[in-house]
């Protein structure tokens, strides 16, 4: 009797969760409780990540310095041409009399190091909405790409599912010629799909593919994934079409939380509507 | 209605704090598929030890906890381990007088029966991840159980728990 009672609960929970959003509450309120076991399951991660910083010899970090020297020279040279090139793009912009980019926000989250469902490919950061103004469907990229974005925002912690996750679909277009294509988990680590594709497209293997901003959840031009497989067969209708990930999905314990810009999203009679009011 | 007094329900709530930080620690790659599912061990193991104290209601609250822990669909493993629970605690006069080897087998089946469950909801919601994929982890639980069962049947009796 008691088992028929919390089995129609469970199915109603699930039903509520699956449509709607009013089960959220309580999943806040769980994850609040269960922050406690994530954070120290986490913690010898972390104790390691720490020894690892507090031992490094003289020798290594001067390495380490030198190296990071070099590279903040090499991306300074690059900005130099960016500022100019904002510029330029703003102008043009101005010319065009579209509406001016506004810069995107960041916050850097890091990651706690557990597993979850192993089903699926989720993560969790330790950022959630008691801090920051994060929100569901917020995109998080990693230093190299696109990463995934947030599924759940709980008081101090958020979960995120990752672009390889076989429920995960994002909308994508080749840097090359600006052919758009929507890249589609497929719950293996480091691999993508990338369906529906005639077998005469113009997609070769090597061709990197970045995100559209179509769809309306990730801001256009992160790099996404890097084509690795282009099979064509006259007998199907589509292209098999695969790509790797280029953001570390499985490596990076440091991630970013993008606040897209507003008009970033490419302008349609229908504009996209965000939870998030100001963009700083 | 008893009139024993229950003792040690500290014990009993550590047990399952540590099955529920078990079943999140990260493990390489493949290894992830291998995991046994200690949750479900550990009610097992009460339910048939002591069925006077836990009952069905915490089987489904331990799988809401692991519902969140896990960032599943809300009530998926409520459902399932409420499901573990009824069924243990019926037969548990029967499991508990089992040979171990046989208290595995029926420790694979509960635990086939819980995966198939979440299989199910979750080609129902979306995804349906490989049938063979839920495989691994109910052979590794059964192989578990004898280590988990003479374990927890040390700690009940150092802690009379009753």
């Amino acid at each position: 009797m008691r088992l028929l009672l919390l089995a129609a609960l469970s199915i109603t929970l699930m039903t509520l969760d699956q449509r709607t959003d009013y089960v959220r509450n309580i999943r806040s309120g769980i994850a609040v409780l269960v922050y406690p076991i994530q954070y120290l399951v986490s913690l010898p991660a972390d104790f390691f990540d720490w020894t690892a910083d507090a031992f490094a010899s003289r020798e290594t970090l001067q390495v380490n310095n030198e190296e990071l020297q070099r590279e903040n020279q090499a991306l300074r040279s690059q900005l130099q041409k960016l500022t100019f090139i904002e510029a330029e793009n703003r102008h043009l912009r101005e010319l065009l009399q579209s509406s001016k980019r506004v810069g995107e926000k960041v916050l850097i989250a890091e990651l706690l190091a557990v597993d979850l469902d192993p089903f699926s490919k989720v993560v969790v950061i330790n950022k959630g909405d008691r801090d920051d103004l994060l929100y569901r469907g917020q995109p998080i990229v990693d230093a190299r790409g696109v990463m995934g974005k947030l599924i759940h925002v709980n008081p101090y912690s958020s979960t995120a599912m990752l672009i390889t996750d076989p429920n995960h679909a994002m909308p994508v277009q080749v840097l090359r010629n600006g052919l758009r294509a929507v890249a589609v988990g497929h719950g293996q680590d480091g691999l993508l799909e990338i369906p529906n594709l005639p077998n005469n497209a113009d997609i070769k293997v090597g061709d990197l593919l970045v995100t559209s901003g179509l769809g309306c959840v990730f801001p256009a031009g992160y790099p996404a994934a890097r084509v690795t497989e282009v099979t064509t067969n006259p007998a199907l209708p589509f292209a098999r079409i695969r790509a790797e990930p280029i953001a570390w999905l499985d490596r990076s314990r440091e991630v970013l939380l993008v606040w897209p810009a507003v008009s970033d999203l490419p302008q349609m009679a229908n504009p996209c509507k965000f939870e998030v009011e100001e963009v700083p | 209605m008893s009139l024993t007094q229950h003792h040690g329900g500290w014990v009993i709530t550590l047990s399952f704090l540590l099955a529920l930080a078990l079943s999140i620690v990260p493990l390489p790659g493949l290894m992830e598929m291998l995991r046994p599912e200690w949750v479900t061990l550990v009610l097992i193991y009460w339910c048939m030890a002591l069925p006077n104290r836990v009952s069905v209601g915490i089987g489904w609250l331990l799988g809401l906890v692991l519902d969140v822990l896990r960032d599943t669909l809300i009530g998926q493993y409520a459902l399932a381990l409420a499901l573990v629970a009824f069924l243990t605690l019926h037969l548990h006069q029967r499991i508990r007088v089992f040979p171990l080897w046989q208290q595995a087998l029926s420790i694979f089946v509960l635990t086939m029966l819980q995966n198939l469950i979440v299989l199910w909801i979750k080609g129902l919601t979306g995804h349906s991840p490989d049938f063979w994929s839920i495989l691994p982890s109910a052979f590794t639980t059964m192989l578990v159980w004898p280590l988990i069962y003479l374990l927890l049947r040390q700690v009940r009796r150092a802690y009379h728990v009753v």
